[in-house]
């Protein structure tokens, strides 16, 4: 019976890896492909499709805007995050728990409806600026992943440190950049991660908020793959995947792939 | 956890300022990005050509269609949901306890699928799917069909797609508890005389409750509201609630109505989280 539990535990873990892996495969697969058609490759390899995602038409100002938009609203959100963070955890504030599962709550609603919600808001108001929307925007997704990574941080760091700080001599912000961020540096690491993919692979807040001039890169990606999806999207995807297999293994070094997942260790 | 909040400490008014300043950031995001374009969204939805009106939510409540829509959508959800877990829960053992290279191995195959875009995911599963593709031939290689199954814009490729986008987020919940355990409960169990099965049901899936909720609580939600993948995987033969709202507000320019059926949505998604923290205070497992 126990042998049993085992064997159905690892059969499902390796089901679950295999299968989380098989569209990952067939995109990495597919940027060799020879042939003009986003389907595995038959018969030789090339990397012709490497070189043409330069060339996509508005792949530039699409993939540049996201990484704005994405880079922003994440050190944005880390600011205003980890200072919420400080005051739930510190207990101090009335009706703390409320304000911690608010800032949360974005994660749980669907993202159309935000999406269509700031859409009539900025209808509204006549605000039609759309770069400044769009980051407007993003903090409110970027925001859950911060506040819900540093509160979980937060709640393990010892306060008492600081004032240790101040004992031995050093200024208030001294110990603040010198004791408090080091400490907490693996929370901001994930929830950095966290965060900047959550907005960088935004489709369903973005889609609403963006005109002709201002496109994402999702909202492009799906734009290509509708109208002729040849492997350079597998090609573009599979570089980020090489960046983040890169990123993850610094992850797993630096704090603990374990840690990231969201156990105390 | 269940008794009444305890009266909050008495604190001296520069703390408390100090508390309210440092959350106010926040709280403003919150208020104007995310409470009022709820709340307007609500008002529109309400409206007609002349002033308040219920036609919206009429049409979407009474016509079979759109009946039909919302189904959908929570088929979609309960059948994601159902299937993540079956396959998750005990597969977050086995992450669990795995040590080292093996276990970094595991999550780090939960965490790579995040970084690839949802659209780029779901295309590659209809490559996965066609009549031509690896699925058709390695079933027809084994015997197990003779000619090649139509799967993709089916259902099935539908429920493989969303499972497959948002497992990890079923299985990352309920591991960070599973990590937690410790591997002796059941043993202690077993040593106080209960049979396997009774020691899973009275000790581990009571103390692994606040996971499982949690995982189930964030796929359902996820997978209810999903637009991308639907989209990809089965298109207008399944019409869902999130599809109906970007077409009413992308294609037909109908906002009252497209408002409606987001607020339809949105009333879900709450009332999966009131749900999931009245489960999960009920059930507050081992802290």
């Amino acid at each position: 019976m126990k042998q049993l539990a085992i064997i159905v535990s690892w059969a499902a873990a390796v089901f679950a890896c295999l299968f989380l892996l098989a569209p990952l495969v067939v995109i990495a697969a597919a940027s060799f492909s020879p042939t003009p058609v986003f389907d595995l490759p038959t018969g030789g390899a090339s990397l012709r499709w490497y070189s043409r995602i330069g060339t996509l038409d508005g792949f530039w100002p699409a993939l540049w805007l996201s990484v704005e938009i994405a880079v922003l609203s994440t050190l944005i959100s880390l600011v205003v995050g980890t200072l919420a963070a400080i005051a739930i955890t510190r207990g101090k504030l009335p009706g703390s728990e409320i304000l911690a599962a608010a800032l949360v709550s974005p994660l749980m609603m669907p993202g159309l409806v935000l999406g269509i919600g700031l859409l009539q808001y900025y209808r509204s108001v006549g605000f039609t600026a759309s770069w400044s929307g769009l980051l407007l925007a993003h903090l409110v997704i970027t925001l859950p992943y911060v506040a819900r990574t540093m509160i979980a941080g937060l709640s393990r760091f010892d306060f008492t440190l600081i004032e240790a700080g101040l004992t031995l001599g050093c200024t208030w912000p001294q110990s603040i950049v010198r004791v408090m961020i080091p400490a907490l540096a693996p929370s901001f690491l994930i929830a950095s991660l966290f965060s900047f993919l959550a907005s960088f692979d935004n489709y369903p807040v973005s889609i609403f908020l963006t005109d002709v001039r201002t496109k994402t890169l999702p909202i492009k990606m799906l734009q290509y793959i509708e109208e002729a999806p040849d492997p350079t999207i597998a090609a573009l995807s599979t570089i980020i995947l090489a960046g983040t297999v890169a990123l993850l293994l610094i992850a797993d070094r630096a704090v603990g792939l374990s840690r990231m997942a969201g156990t105390a260790e | 956890m269940t008794e009444a909040m305890p009266a909050p400490p008495k604190l001296s008014d520069p703390e408390r300022r100090t508390a309210f300043l440092l959350s106010l950031p926040a709280a403003m995001i919150l208020l104007i990005m995310f409470i009022l374009p709820l709340g307007l969204l609500l008002g529109v939805s309400f409206t007609g050509p002349e002033g308040f009106s219920l036609a919206a939510y009429q049409r979407l409540l009474t016509t079979p269609h759109y009946l039909s829509v919302i189904w959908n959508s929570l088929k979609l959800a309960l059948v994601t949901t159902a299937l993540t877990f079956l396959i998750g829960y005990p597969a977050s053992f086995a992450i669990a306890r795995a040590r080292g290279g093996w276990r970094s191995l595991m999550l780090g195959c939960l965490f790579l699928p995040l970084a690839a875009s949802v659209i780029v995911k779901a295309f590659a599963w209809t490559i996965l799917l066609r009549s031509d593709g690896i699925i058709n031939s390695t079933l027809m290689l084994l015997g197990i069909i003779d000619e090649p199954v139509r799967m993709i814009f089916t259902q099935t490729a539908l429920i493989v797609g969303s499972a497959n986008v948002f497992l990890p987020f079923m299985i990352l919940p309920i591991f960070a508890v599973v990590a937690q355990l410790d591997p002796r409960l059941g043993e202690a169990a077993a040593m106080l005389g209960a049979n396997p099965a009774v020691a899973f049901l009275k000790v581990t899936l009571p103390v692994t409750m606040p996971g499982i909720i949690a995982g189930v609580a964030l796929v359902f939600s996820l997978s209810v509201s999903a637009y991308v993948v639907p989209t990809l995987l089965i298109g207008e033969r399944y019409p869902t609630l999130a599809a109906t709202i970007a077409k009413a507000y992308l294609l037909t320019q109908q906002p009252a109505f497209g408002a409606a059926a987001g607020v339809v949505l949105l009333s879900i998604a709450i009332a999966v989280v009131i749900l999931s923290s009245r489960f999960g205070r009920s059930s507050g497992g081992l802290s």
